[in-house]
């Protein structure tokens, strides 16, 4: 032990002036390093787990779903020769012969392959230009017995061949990386030229979907300000017995299971419901002229407000409540009015409340999904709604990717936007 | 504001009153629809609104017969005497509902609480790297809207073989609820005093000992918490389980879901008169841990 203690001592001063050493003769530099890198890598691996958890099972998932909105190699996949036929082509002149030939003759293979794939391919080709299903699954059908010149044979098995658009789809569809269905989620077309044309008028709705759900969004965002804003201010206000007895009142709904309160609205506010009955009862509306309140847009606004208000008042509440009293009496005693006192003192101090509350409220609003289903009937749908659709029903994934695309852009910047704002550290719950 | 000062102005007086008045109706609009389904559930009639008889409180009018619908619902035999029991733990699709929601619940919340505690710990170390980036990718289950990540687990979990299977839906959910246990756990170590993990060390411990023997104790009223809140968010869940899940995984949410799309009757509102009672517990559950957490780091419990 003396004698190693002696060789540090020695190389200790073997080194430059100024350097310390640490005890086994390493620089003192070097070992805090190594300490620090240590402990910092102890940390790290407490949270590994998890890190890796959600990655895999979480992000990696979500991205590669994603993915699809760009990828959708449904024709190529099947139909290879025709594909690279196509991308060959202008787009613009007229369709040649050997195009013709070559998608007659991956039509007589996908009517063989195993799989039955031409449903598929057609259903990819229908999504560019509606009333090419038929047409695809029809030729398919006799293109085994066609026979060159493959043009007028497939023109006289159905005379849509002829049509430059249906060719132009056919390109389209046969691109495998394809900016087409982002297009489609802007109600835009992308068309096989290269360019991207605005949609036909009847067929916008996704432009006016994402409008919708952000309006129904703000308004919800609101509403639950307006609401929770003097609630929050009371909680604050009131000695802290009687708040956490209130408190409780907001708590419940909170940890009250979604389904459990959309019922409740369900029940309340039907048309044979308890708040028309009340009405009807008290003569503010006849019998038969019971207001509408559920099943449309007022319907998921008022069960979505009561859903999202405790989100609201409890940012709101803690912020209020760290708000000191004196501040809004010095401003009384300098003069100012009640309205002054409040709107130029103690507002401006409750705004990180209201950041907070206010992106949170907006953040979950605007993927909701659960209430609009239920209680949404016809107008008062959100974009989640149709992405769900898009998954289920019409199963055309590569849409509802895209669509999924544009609103989890939308969201990531809004929780980018909180976190700069209020800091995801601050995100408390009850 | 809490007390009117007396020389208050006539129009200040009218403003305090009004004011709480108007806070009262908007704390009432946030309890109002949850008090309201239990009377509605003992209902007689097949309706979700009161009827006279309700409202005179005839005993006629009411019954519990919804509640003994949602046991029935599903059995072989409902009347049958022999049996009865067994054939309601078997058949009826409430209790089987019941169990999944129970099983599904209790394995989430084990992966995310463990998994979602560790994280916590290294978080809330202050040498953590790249802490703020990290913090925001664990938060995000919370934030994402769930059709995306139903929708991203689905095909993921298609292509492990994992959808439609109770695995997938407990790792789904294990994922949704780490989020609510991140969040408790760094605020109630936020208070926590690095002093005594330091003072541990220097007496011997190892890292292990001292975690559970020192910070784990400390800690454990914000563990629970965040069980609590990992368990409610995966009873609650409804929309990963109607991607993921089969008839065979039906949770109670998923079974109410569908009862109010098909077949809308004040079984139902009974089901959701339970659940009230469940959130109730839990809350009481939260708060008591809550104040005990504060008494344990010596704040004065508010």
């Amino acid at each position: 032990m003396a004698v190693t203690a002696s060789q540090d001592m020695s190389a200790g001063q073997g080194t430059a002036a100024g350097s310390l050493t640490a005890a086994d003769g390493t620089p003192l530099k070097q070992r805090l390093a190594q300490a620090l890198f240590r402990s910092r890598m102890r940390a790290f691996m407490l949270v590994c787990p998890l890190l890796a958890f959600i990655l895999c099972v979480f992000a990696i998932p979500i991205l590669i779903f994603m993915s699809r909105g760009f990828y959708d190699n449904t024709y190529e996949r099947f139909m290879p020769d025709s594909a690279a036929v196509l991308q060959k082509w202008d787009g613009g002149s007229e369709p040649s012969e050997e195009m013709f030939a070559v998608v007659a003759a991956d039509l007589v293979k996908a009517r063989s392959h195993p799989d039955k794939p031409v449903g598929k391919v057609a259903t990819r080709v229908n999504r560019e230009l509606s009333g090419t299903r038929s047409l695809i699954t029809g030729t398919a059908r006799k293109a085994k017995k066609m026979e060159a010149p493959f043009k007028d044979a497939m023109i006289k098995a159905n005379k849509k061949w002829a049509d430059l658009d249906t060719w132009q789809a056919l390109k389209v569809a046969a691109t495998t990386l394809t900016p087409a269905y982002y297009a489609a989620a802007l109600d835009m077309q992308y068309t096989a030229t290269g360019e991207f044309k605005a949609q036909d008028e009847l067929r916008q709705i996704y432009v006016k979907l994402f409008l919708r759900t952000l309006e129904i969004s703000l308004v919800v965002t609101l509403a639950t300000l307006v609401l929770g804003y003097p609630v929050a201010y009371l909680l604050s206000t009131l000695p802290n017995r009687i708040s956490n007895l209130l408190l409780i009142l907001v708590l419940l709904p909170f940890w009250t299971s979604i389904l459990v309160r959309t019922t409740a609205w369900i029940a309340v506010l039907q048309g044979q419901g308890v708040l028309n009955d009340l009405a009807v009862f008290i003569g503010f509306v006849s019998d038969d002229d019971r207001m509408s309140l559920i099943y449309n847009k007022t319907g998921t606004l008022i069960a979505m407000t009561h859903i999202l208000l405790p989100f609201m008042i409890l940012p709101l509440y803690s912020v209020m409540k760290t708000v000191p009293p004196s501040f809004v009496r010095a401003a009384k005693s300098l003069g100012a009015t009640n309205w002054t006192a409040f709107w130029r003192v103690y507002f401006p101090q409750t705004i990180p409340g209201i950041g907070a509350g206010g992106l949170l409220v907006f953040i979950l609003a605007i993927g909701y999904y659960i209430t609009p289903a239920l209680v949404g009937g016809q107008d008062g749908v959100m974009i989640s709604n149709f992405i769900d659709n898009h998954m289920r029903s019409t199963l055309n994934w590569s849409l509802a990717a895209a669509l999924g695309g544009v609103l989890l852009i939308f969201v990531l910047f809004l929780y980018w936007l909180y976190d700069r704002i209020v800091g995801i550290d601050n995100m408390k719950l009850g | 504001m809490s007390e009117l000062p007396p020389y208050a102005t006539t129009g200040e007086r009218i403003w305090f009153y009004s004011f709480r008045v108007i806070c009262g109706l908007i704390l009432f609009f946030l309890i109002a629809p949850i008090v309201i389904v239990a009377p509605l559930s003992f209902n007689a009639e097949p309706y979700f609104s009161f009827t006279n008889g309700m409202l005179k409180l005839d005993a006629d009018a009411l019954s519990t017969r919804w509640y003994a619908d949602i046991l029935r619902n599903g059995m072989a035999a409902p009347d049958a005497v022999e049996g009865w029991w067994s054939d309601m733990w078997n058949n009826s699709q409430w209790v089987r509902a019941m169990k999944n929601s129970f099983f599904i619940g209790i394995f989430a919340t084990l992966i995310s609480t463990s998994l979602g505690t560790l994280a916590a710990v290294g978080l809330s170390r202050s040498e953590m790297p790249y802490r703020r980036v990290i913090m925001a990718v664990l938060i995000s289950p919370m934030i994402v809207p769930l059709v995306i990540i139903g929708a991203g687990m689905f095909f993921f979990f298609s292509q492990v073989g994992l959808a439609y299977t109770y695995p997938g839906i407990i790792l789904a959910h294990a994922v949704l609820g780490t989020p609510f246990v991140i969040i408790t756990v760094t605020a109630t170590l936020s208070g926590f005093d690095q002093s005594l993990v330091r003072a541990a060390q220097s007496m011997g411990a190892d890292p292990v000992t001292t975690f559970f023997k020192v910070q784990m104790p400390l800690i454990l009223p914000g563990v629970i918490s965040g069980a609590l809140f990992a368990f409610i968010t995966s009873f609650d869940e409804v929309v990963v389980m109607l991607q993921m899940a089969s008839a065979e995984q039906r949770t109670i949410p998923r079974q109410m879901f569908s009862g109010i799309r098909e077949q809308i009757s004040p079984t139902i509102l009974a089901v959701a008169t339970i659940l009230v009672i469940i959130s109730i517990a839990l809350l009481a559950t939260v708060e008591m841990l809550r104040r005990r957490s504060e008494r344990l780091r010596g704040m004065s419990p508010s």
